[in-house]
């Protein structure tokens, strides 16, 4: 793997900052550039990428944020099964930040802290690999993420089919980027120019996923690394696009996204499982824009294994913008309980805890 | 309120492990040593200025790349010592045991903690033992109490900074902290990250001769790292701290494991490194001084102490912006998409 120094020169930051301002020179007027992942957001508050911006150009965080845009409801059955841990044998596994996300009771950290067994782990496997080693408990993986995490669970899936591990589940709480983004164009407040779009998503989708977009709504699609210097370059080339009133798709990320992306991996995912309507947080159901379980694996379905549509769910907290800022109407200071009610030691929505939220994001690095 | 628990955030050494002090324990515990919230407290006894300190080692694993949690107990209660100007003079070691754990590694550690104690020259001058059953500890937890001794007229402390102070950072961070991610997660880099576990004893000693009366604050950004000591740094003395990333130094494996993990360097725990804070007319001598000293020969001047933004730290960044460097919320967590 090739890394850094090249992706960190100050030089090439100075060329790209210019190119920046020639282009929004050109522009007849301001424009919104939204960044969907929520690396890209990290990317760009920790690089104070946002500071050196003209004045008519606002760069405004996407629903790209895996925990971020996990429903409510999801998360109060997640917590629910927590709830069962101790009684039925469970092991929660999961991905770091879905600890910290308040459900409308509680959460899991504090289920955790009341005796709940919730590990934290960066991969599935780790899970099927306790599953293995402990056949006495049921291993319960939460999932959640877009296309770039997903072919890992299917793949993770498969091989518990294979090697009759009976006592591993997983959540099906995934998401699907591209309705999403159909969904966000087609809401009448949002207000967007261009978007650049996701450097690990797109490895596995491939650039031509963003073409119909960028057709439909004549909005530039600009995919990008998630390096300081990668983002500055897609920023820069979204602004050349719009200032010549381009809307095409545009990859200065080719070293690992291809056209037609990781065929293989997404084959995977279809094998497993099968699109279904799902709920994001903030933005209610969107069609076609979840993972459900198909048939053939439905054994692995944590849902139905432990009846979790019957819990009783809560709503969104009072008050919490988490929908808004996801969609990029609002930043997230003008939600009124940024900062005050709601801040990452203390918080109140998705957006806040999540390490690559926007909240949190705002929050950590705006002066 | 009245059922709140203990969570695993509290102890990450950010916002929440402070919060949880202030809630709880200074509620109780008021002396106006310990009020400072530095590192060690500096009390008098009779005519001597005396610094003691203490601190609670739990680390996993127990061994890792260049130290292991009995070397790592010996240079951390050194180096909190050595952090008010002090000579680090003897220390206590209590071991809380859990069954099971086998007899040759606690003799490892042990004989680590010897001869880091030894390097140092610091006593070990009491110990305990307690042994839990299995499950109630995690293999060996090691508690430790330091005591050194300082000079009258030393007066180094978090509130001394001022609007002028150049910051010298002794070295590159984030190695332990990367040290410690990969052994866990049993990933391997090509060039394998060594944690920087050491003793900053002699080179605070090398940097105080120099330049005896220009050190206002000296601390070595363990967990929570730099931006953490710094943050306390800034809130403690009110003043505004501007750093420059460009001049921050790493290890190229380091920036590697972070786009990797997804971590930001500043955050990430050193065991060997420390900030100096220093006013600005021996700025330069300090700096030299701290380079002569092997455990130093990577420092560079990272900043200093502005008039602007009290008590937050600001970072222009190599990109060329600026932005907030906020304490650390929780524990710092693997990126995920
Ligand atoms: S600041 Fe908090 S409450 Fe407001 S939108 Fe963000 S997460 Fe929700």
């Amino acid at each position: 793997m090739k890394y850094l120094s090249e992706f960190r020169d100050p030089e090439a930051a100075k060329a790209l900052h210019q190119q920046i301002k020639k282009a929004a020179a050109k522009l007849p007027g301001p424009v919104k550039i939204m960044e969907i992942c929520g690396s890209h957001t990290v990317s760009i508050f920790r690089a104070g990428i946002k500071s050196l911006l003209p004045s008519n150009v606002t760069l405004v965080s996407g629903p790209g944020c895996p925990v971020c845009v996990t429903a409510t409801e999801d998360m109060d059955r997640m917590i629910a099964l927590s709830g069962m841990a101790v009684e039925k044998n469970i092991t929660i596994a999961t991905f770091g930040d879905m600890v910290r996300v308040p459900g409308s009771f509680t959460s899991l950290e504090k289920e955790r802290a009341a005796g709940a067994d919730v590990r934290i782990t960066a991969t599935p496997l780790d899970a099927l690999r306790w599953a293995g080693e402990n056949p006495d408990r049921e291993v319960v993986f939460l999932g959640v993420g877009f296309e770039t995490t997903s072919p890992t669970i299917a793949a993770t899936v498969e091989r518990a089919q294979r090697d009759n591990i009976s006592n591993f589940t997983v959540y099906p709480a995934f998401k699907l980027l591209p309705p999403a983004l159909a969904a966000l164009l087609d809401s009448e407040d949002v207000a967007l120019d261009a978007f650049i779009c996701p450097g690990h998503v797109s490895v596995m989708l491939g650039a031509d996923t963003y073409r119909p977009v960028a057709a439909k709504y004549g909005k530039p699609c600009v995919i990008a690394g998630f390096e300081p210097l990668d983002i500055m370059l897609g920023i820069s080339v979204a602004l050349g696009l719009l200032a010549n009133k381009q809307h095409e798709v545009y990859n200065t990320y080719k070293r690992a996204v291809t056209d037609e992306g990781n065929r293989a991996a997404m084959d995977l995912l279809m094998k497993i499982f099968k699109p279904v309507d799902t709920p994001w947080r903030g933005l209610g159901y969107i069609p076609d824009s979840g993972l459900d379980f198909r048939e053939e694996y439905s054994e692995f379905n944590a849902i139905t294994r432990y009846g979790l549509t019957e819990v009783e769910t809560g709503s969104d907290p009072p008050g919490c913008a988490c929908g808004e800022v996801l969609r990029g109407v609002i930043d997230p200071p003008q939600c009124h309980l940024f900062g005050n009610e709601c801040s990452p030691q203390s918080p109140m929505g998705s957006c806040m805890v999540s390490s690559e939220g926007s909240c949190a994001a705002w929050y950590r690095y705006s002066e | 309120m009245t059922d709140e628990r203990i969570l695993i955030s509290h102890g990450s050494g950010g916002k929440k492990s402070q919060e949880l002090t202030e809630r709880t324990f200074l509620k109780y515990f008021t002396d106006p040593a310990l009020l400072l919230m530095n590192d060690q407290a500096v009390i008098n006894i009779d005519t001597k200025k005396i610094a003691i300190s203490t601190d609670t080692y739990t680390i996993d694993p127990i061994f890792f790349p260049g130290g292991n949690i009995g070397s790592l107990s010996v240079h951390g209660t050194v180096n909190d010592i050595s952090m008010s100007g002090a000579t680090p003079i003897a220390m206590s070691a209590g071991f809380i045991l859990e069954e099971g754990l086998m007899l040759s590694e606690l003799e490892r550690i042990a004989e680590s903690m010897a001869v880091a104690a030894a390097e140092a020259s610091v006593r070990i001058v009491t110990a305990d033992t307690k042994v839990v059953a299995r499950g109630s500890a995690d293999r060996i937890f090691i508690n430790t109490t330091g005591i050194g001794i300082l000079s009258e007229k030393t007066n180094i402390c978090g509130q001394g900074a001022k609007v002028g102070d150049r910051i010298i950072l002794s070295g590159t961070i984030g190695d332990h902290g990367i040290a410690i991610a990969s052994s866990r997660e049993g990933i391997e880099f090509s060039t394998p990250v060594i944690s920087d576990s050491a003793s900053l004893n002699y080179l605070v000693q090398t940097l105080l001769e120099a330049v005896p009366e220009g050190v206002h604050v000296m601390r070595d950004p363990t967990r929570g790292g730099l931006a953490t000591v710094l943050n306390e740094i800034a809130s403690q003395s009110s003043v505004g701290i501007l750093i420059r990333e460009a001049k921050i130094p790493l290890k190229k494996a380091v920036i590697g494991a972070c786009e990797l993990f997804g971590y930001d360097p500043l955050y990430l725990a050193n065991e060997g490194k420390m900030v100096a804070l220093v006013r600005e007319p021996d700025a330069e001598k300090a700096l030299e001084a701290i380079k002569s000293h092997p455990l130093g020969r990577d420092a560079m001047i990272i900043g200093e102490v502005v008039d602007d933004h009290p008590s937050k730290v600001v970072l222009r960044t190599l990109m060329g912006g600026r932005r907030l460097v906020d304490r650390l919320t929780g524990d710092m967590l693997p990126r995920i998409c």
